[in-house]
C-alpha cells in the first residue's frame, strides 16, 4: 500500500523572549492509506505540536510533510482535527454544531444537510438534532464532535487525545465506539495519546516519541489476530500484555 | 404530575412565608421613612423649607404633571440616556473588536485608553460646552465619554480570554479570522456584553446628569441645578426621586432581557 502521509526530518521550536524551546527534532514517519497510526510519548514531548504541524495550523521550521506525495502547502487534502475536548458550542443546536465546518466552507446546502441528518441517524443522535449540547452525555458529545469532523470528508483524521476528558468507563466505551466508526469508514487516522493501553487497543502501528525535544524512538507494529478488532476485545487478547511491556520498556529506555 | 411529598410541601410553605416577610419588611421601611419624614416636617423638628416633605413633593409632582413639564424633562433625560447608551454599546463593541483583531493597535492605544478611563470625565464637560455649544449634543458626548472607555477595556479583556482551543477548532475547519469573530467571539461574549450594558446604563445616566448640570435648558439635571439656585427644595428632591425611579427601571429592563436571553440559550 502506498503512503498517505509522509513526514520527513520535521523540526519545530517555540520562540519567546526568554529563549528558544525545541519541541520536535528530526521527526520522520510514514502513514499508509487506511491505517490507524498512534503516537505515544511522555507529556510535554510535543505531541500536540506535531498534530498542529500536520493540520497546517503552524509552519514547520524545517522538514517536509507530504500528503499523497504532494507537499503539505500545495495539497488540497482535507485534515479533520479532533481536539481534546469536544468544544461543541453551547449556543448552537447539535445540528448547527455538526454543520459548523460546512458552514465555514460555504458548503451547506440541501444535499449536505441530508447527509448530516443521515450521519446523525447512523450514530444515534438524530433525536438530539435540535437539542443543545448540554443535554447530551459525554460520549454523545464526543460522537457529535466526530460527526462535525467527518462532515468535511477529511482525507486524514487527526485525533488529539480525544478521550482524555472523559471518565474511565465512558472513555472505554467512546474509544470503542469512535475507533469502530473510523475503521468502518476506512479513514486514515492519526491518534496521539499518553495512554499506552488505549494506544495498543486501537492502533495498527505505534510511534514512540522521546521526551522533549520529541524525536522518534521507534515505530512498533501491533498486529492482532482477525477476531480481535474492537478495542475492548483487544484489551483481553494475549498479545496485549506483550505489546504493553514492549512499549513500556521503549518509553522508559535511556530517559 | 404526582403530588409533592409532605416534606417538600413543608419546604415550599416555609420558603413562601419567608418571601412574604421580606416583602412586608421592605414596604414597612419605605412607609416608615416617609411617615417619620412627614411627621418631623409637620412638627417643625426639621425645616420643611430646606428638607421639604413627602406631601409637598407629591404636590409639586401633581402640579408639574398637570401642565406636563415634568414628563417633558424626564423624557429629555431618558432620551439623552438612551441615545448615549446605544452609542456606548456600539462604539464599545466595535472598538473592542478592532483592538482584538489587531495586536499592534491594542498595544499602541493601551496607555491612552487607560489614561482616558481613569480621567474624571466631569473635567471634560466645560471643554465640550466650548466645542459643541450649550445643547443636547454636549450632554450626549459627555455621557458617552463617561462610559465608553471602561466599556472598551472590559470588553477587550473579555474578548482576549476566548478559549484558544475554540479558535483552534475554527481554524482547523478552515475558518478565517472573520469566522472566529462571528462564530466564536461574539456569541460566546454575549453574556459579557449584556452584563457590561448593565454597568453602562448607570454610567450613561451619570454622564447625562453631569452634562445637564452644565449645559442644558431641559432635563432632570437641569431641574436639579435650577431648583437649587432658586431654593425650590420640593422640586429638587422630586427630581432626585424621579431619577431614582428612572435608573432602577432602566437597570431592570436590561436585567430582565438578560434573564430572558439566558433562558432561551441554556
Amino acid at each position: 500500500m502506498k503512503s498517505k502521509l509522509e513526514v520527513k526530518d520535521l523540526c519545530y521550536s517555540y520562540h519567546t523572549l526568554e529563549g528558544e524551546t525545541q519541541a520536535l527534532s528530526n521527526i520522520s514517519f510514514n502513514v499508509k492509506e487506511g491505517e490507524f497510526f498512534v503516537i505515544v510519548g511522555p507529556s510535554g514531548c510535543g505531541k500536540s505540536t506535531l498534530l498542529s504541524l500536520l493540520c497546517g495550523l503552524i509552519e514547520p521550521e524545517s522538514g517536509t510533510i507530504a500528503i499523497d506525495g504532494v507537499p503539505g502547502k500545495d495539497s488540497h487534502a482535507v485534515m479533520g482535527y479532533m481536539l481534546q475536548r469536544d468544544h461543541l458550542f453551547e449556543w448552537r443546536t447539535i445540528f448547527d454544531n455538526v454543520s459548523l465546518g460546512l458552514e465555514i466552507n460555504h458548503r451547506l446546502d440541501e444535499g449536505s444537510r441530508k447527509e448530516l441528518d443521515h450521519m446523525l441517524d447512523t450514530y444515534g443522535l438524530l433525536q438530539f438534532r435540535d437539542a443543545k449540547p448540554a443535554q447530551l452525555s459525554g460520549g454523545m458529545r464526543q460522537r457529535a464532535a466526530l460527526i462535525r469532523t467527518l462532515a468535511l470528508k477529511p482525507d486524514i483524521l487527526l485525533l488529539d487525545e480525544p478521550f482524555s476528558a472523559l471518565d474511565y468507563q465512558t472513555r472505554l466505551e467512546v474509544c470503542d465506539d469512535i475507533s469502530s466508526i473510523i475503521r468502518t469508514q476506512k479513514k486514515t487516522a492519526i491518534l496521539i495519546t499518553h495512554d499506552l493501553s488505549e494506544a495498543i487497543s486501537v492502533a495498527d502501528r505505534i510511534l514512540v516519541l522521546s521526551s522533549r525535544p520529541g524525536s522518534v524512538k521507534n515505530v512498533i507494529p501491533v498486529p492482532f489476530s482477525d477476531q480481535c478488532i474492537r478495542p475492548l476485545q483487544r484489551r483481553n487478547a494475549p498479545e496485549f500484555t506483550m505489546y504493553f511491556n514492549q512499549i513500556w520498556k521503549e518509553l522508559r529506555d535511556h530517559d | 404530575m404526582t403530588e409533592p411529598s409532605l416534606s417538600q410541601q413543608e419546604f415550599l410553605a416555609k420558603e413562601k412565608q419567608h418571601r412574604l416577610q421580606v416583602k412586608i419588611c421592605r414596604s414597612m421601611v419605605f412607609v416608615l421613612l416617609l411617615a417619620v419624614w412627614e411627621l418631623c416636617a409637620q412638627l417643625g423638628i426639621i425645616d420643611s423649607f430646606i428638607f421639604s416633605s413627602p406631601i409637598k413633593i407629591w404636590g409639586c409632582f401633581l402640579k408639574m404633571a398637570e401642565d406636563g413639564t415634568i414628563f417633558f424633562h424626564t423624557g429629555v433625560t431618558l432620551l439623552e440616556t438612551l441615545i448615549s447608551f446605544f452609542l456606548v454599546v456600539l462604539i464599545g463593541v466595535a472598538a473592542a473588536v478592532a483592538l482584538w483583531a489587531s495586536r499592534g493597535l491594542s498595544e499602541v492605544l493601551e496607555p491612552y485608553l487607560v489614561m482616558l478611563n481613569s480621567l474624571p470625565k466631569s473635567a471634560l464637560a466645560p471643554l465640550l460646552i466650548v466645542w459643541l455649544g450649550n445643547n443636547m449634543k454636549t450632554v450626549i458626548v459627555a455621557a458617552v465619554s463617561v462610559a465608553v472607555f471602561g466599556s472598551i477595556l472590559t470588553l477587550h479583556t473579555g474578548f482576549m480570554q476566548t478559549d484558544p482551543d475554540k479558535i483552534r477548532l475554527i481554524r482547523s475547519l478552515g475558518g478565517t479570522k472573520r469566522d472566529i469573530l462571528t462564530k466564536v467571539l461574539i456569541p460566546s461574549s454575549i453574556p459579557l456584553i449584556v452584563s457590561n450594558m448593565k454597568v453602562n446604563v448607570g454610567l450613561c445616566l451619570v454622564g447625562v446628569i453631569i452634562g445637564e448640570f452644565l449645559s442644558a435648558r431641559a432635563g432632570l439635571g437641569y431641574l436639579i441645578i435650577y431648583a437649587s439656585q432658586v431654593f425650590k427644595m420640593d422640586l429638587l428632591v422630586m427630581s432626585i426621586v424621579i431619577l431614582c425611579i428612572l435608573s432602577t427601571v432602566l437597570y431592570q429592563v436590561i436585567a430582565e432581557s438578560e434573564k430572558r436571553f439566558l433562558q432561551k440559550h441554556r
